[in-house]
């Protein structure tokens, strides 16, 4: 079958491509597009454009975000042969805590493994331990080993593009001048250099996005080992506007991670200040007054049409997991992207009809996961709900219990590890309503 | 005993002990986050090591694609941390990338060119002396890790 672009508009020896941005979608799409067209002998010229030093603790050296890998990422990156060493590695996550008002329930994975990663993005928080800089963000991990395959990173920021006789032509700030066979923007969307896509005549429209919280609370390795351990702190809390709220323990911090509607300063303190939450964290710590955090953009939408004749858009500003599994969405959009760019060529209509249908893929998810987290919301709002719920899950999580339906759906509403659409399949089964209701009706019964 | 490691994905297992066991039902291939193992096969009373694996290989993708058994038993030379990848993920994402079921049957196919030369080996070795056949002897001089 012939490729869907014209002899002009495919990739061939010496082709360049400039990449924007080195977080995650970036380095995965340089290093997989480097390792495709290896497989097909043709040699690529592959530039990184990245101004920031992942290895700077603090914001300098930050992508702004939770900071977890979801165990199906960490299994495909596995397959692939991408391992997550120590050094990036902060914490192994086995298992998460349910808190809610009614009570609390630890819920294990099926195979008692460690199959979710809590990493830093880049250096660490600000204020990180010099015994902890040793360690590798995930993005500087993930941009070396793209490097390894043959990108060339040019430590600089782009800020104009031009079109020169139908390619794009970058201007960095370091005053280097560049024309591509292919530009692909994998800027995220919290960066100022998205404003100069939008204004390219691309007929790109970014993703809609709403602001999230996210802090680093130093407590020390003891600690989060003696409160927090090795298990994912998730919160289900009757807060106006607060969607999901975990704890998320690392090395010497642990990360706090708010999502909802336009998360504010009082929400905030409304969540740290909660009872459930003051149990969680260690006895006689308090607030500091001074610590790392952020209120990052979150995709709450996709984009519209992330690609031109030349141009990709990767990651988040193309299109997103609703809440979860961003990175994870970045791996399958840069991959889509550079297997078409590989085989298909780079035009619009190849893109269009084999990378769009990975963006429809992951926004038809979104979709139904809106109607999952409708459905937390539900449970979240009715104290009886939530003691049918803690009811239900302290059932499954008796040992010996061999049903799981209520823990799994959770698990992989929470921790992104299934598309939503498979969890809403499952919380649509008769006998899950079923044994729900149930549950509502015994762990309410001396109340009737 | 198998243990979860800190900081390293997955679960570890010291030395000597059985990751799977030839004969046992699996449902799961496995990725070695740190370490190495060792892949066994029985035959005639015997035990022949037919590879040893490094961080990065994996073993036991057989009972993701065929309902048999194992066919081998693979077993920690020292500590190792392994990481296990579900049927279902490692299913769908050969349904939704096939670039990743490439990269999955390019290193079977190596792994079965490298079963090959092993296969070669063992026949010597048993048209010589079965029973002085060193496992050794082989991971020198070939480039190892045929299929699980």
């Amino acid at each position: 079958m012939a490729p869907t672009s014209p002899p002009e508009l495919m990739l061939a020896d010496f082709s360049r491509i400039g990449v924007i941005g080195g977080g995650p979608a970036g380095s995965f799409f340089a290093y997989f597009l480097l390792e495709m067209a290896e497989t097909v002998g043709v040699r690529l010229e592959v530039d990184i454009y990245e101004p920031r030093d992942f290895s700077l603790p603090g914001p300098g050296g930050c992508n702004m975000c939770g900071g977890v890998v979801s165990e199906s990422l960490v299994q495909a990156l596995a397959a692939e042969g991408i391992l997550l060493p120590p050094s990036v590695v902060q914490r192994g996550i086995d298992s998460y805590f349910l808190h809610m008002d009614v009570g609390d329930v630890r819920i294990e994975t099926p195979r008692h493994e460690k199959r979710i990663a809590t990493v830093y993005r880049g250096g660490g928080p600000r204020g990180t331990p010099m015994s902890d800089t040793q360690r590798q963000g995930l993005d500087g991990h993930l941009l070396k080993l793209a490097v390894g395959r043959g990108a060339r990173l040019i430590r600089s920021r782009v800020d104009a593009l031009e079109w020169v006789e139908g390619r794009p032509r970058t201007k960095a700030q370091n005053g280097t001048e560049q024309t591509y066979d292919l530009l692909v923007p994998a800027v995220g969307i919290n960066s100022g250099t998205l404003k100069m896509f939008v204004s390219a005549g691309l007929q790109y429209h970014p993703p809609k996005a709403s602001k999230t919280y996210i802090c680093e609370f130093c407590l020390g390795r003891d600690l989060i080992k003696r409160d927090l351990g090795d298990s994912m702190h998730v919160f289900l809390l009757n807060i106006p506007r607060l969607e999901f709220a975990a704890i998320i323990p690392k090395g010497e911090f642990a990360t706090l991670c708010l999502l909802g509607e336009d998360i504010d300063k009082g929400l905030v303190q409304a969540f740290l200040h909660s009872p459930v939450v003051q149990e969680v964290l260690p006895p006689d710590w308090q607030v500091p007054d001074n610590f790392c955090h952020c209120s990052p953009k979150i995709n709450i939408g996709s984009a519209v049409r992330p690609f031109a004749d030349r141009v990709v858009f990767v990651g988040d500003c193309a299109t997103t997991r609703l809440y979860k599994d961003g990175i994870g969405a970045a791996y399958r959009t840069a991959k889509a992207a550079a297997k078409t760019a590989t085989f298909e060529g780079v035009s619009a209509e190849a893109f269009r009809l084999h990378y769009e249908p990975i963006c429809q893929r992951i926004r038809r998810d979104n979709f139904l996961g809106k109607v999952v987290f409708s459905v937390t919301r539900l449970i979240q709002g009715w104290e009886r709900s939530r003691r049918g719920l803690l009811r239900m899950l302290f059932e499954e999580q008796r040992e010996g219990s061999n049903r799981h339906d209520m823990s799994t759906v959770l698990w992989d509403t929470f921790t992104g590890s299934a598309p939503y659409g498979s969890v809403l399949g499952r919380i649509l089964w008769p006998s899950f309503w079923g044994r729900f209701l149930w549950d509502i009706v015994r762990a309410n019964g001396h109340r009737a | 005993m198998s243990s979860v490691c800190s900081e390293v994905l997955g679960r570890r297992y010291q030395d000597g002990d059985v990751i799977i066991r030839q004969g046992e039902p699996g449902d799961c291939m496995f990725v070695i986050q740190e370490g190495r193992v060792e892949v066994l096969q029985r035959k005639g009373g015997k035990e022949y090591c037919l590879a040893v694996l490094d961080p990065g290989d994996f073993f036991g993708e057989m009972a993701l694609f065929e309902q048999e058994v194992r066919c081998a038993t693979v077993r920690a030379l020292g500590d190792v941390c392994v990481l296990t990848v579900d049927k279902r993920i490692f299913m769908q994402r050969m349904h939704e990338d096939a670039s990743f079921a490439f990269k999955i049957l390019k290193r079977m196919v190596h792994r079965l060119r490298e079963m090959e030369k092993v296969l070669t080996h063992m026949a010597d070795a048993d048209r010589f002396e079965l029973a002085s056949f060193e496992p050794t002897a082989w991971r020198a001089d070939a480039g190892n890790k045929p299929t699980t």
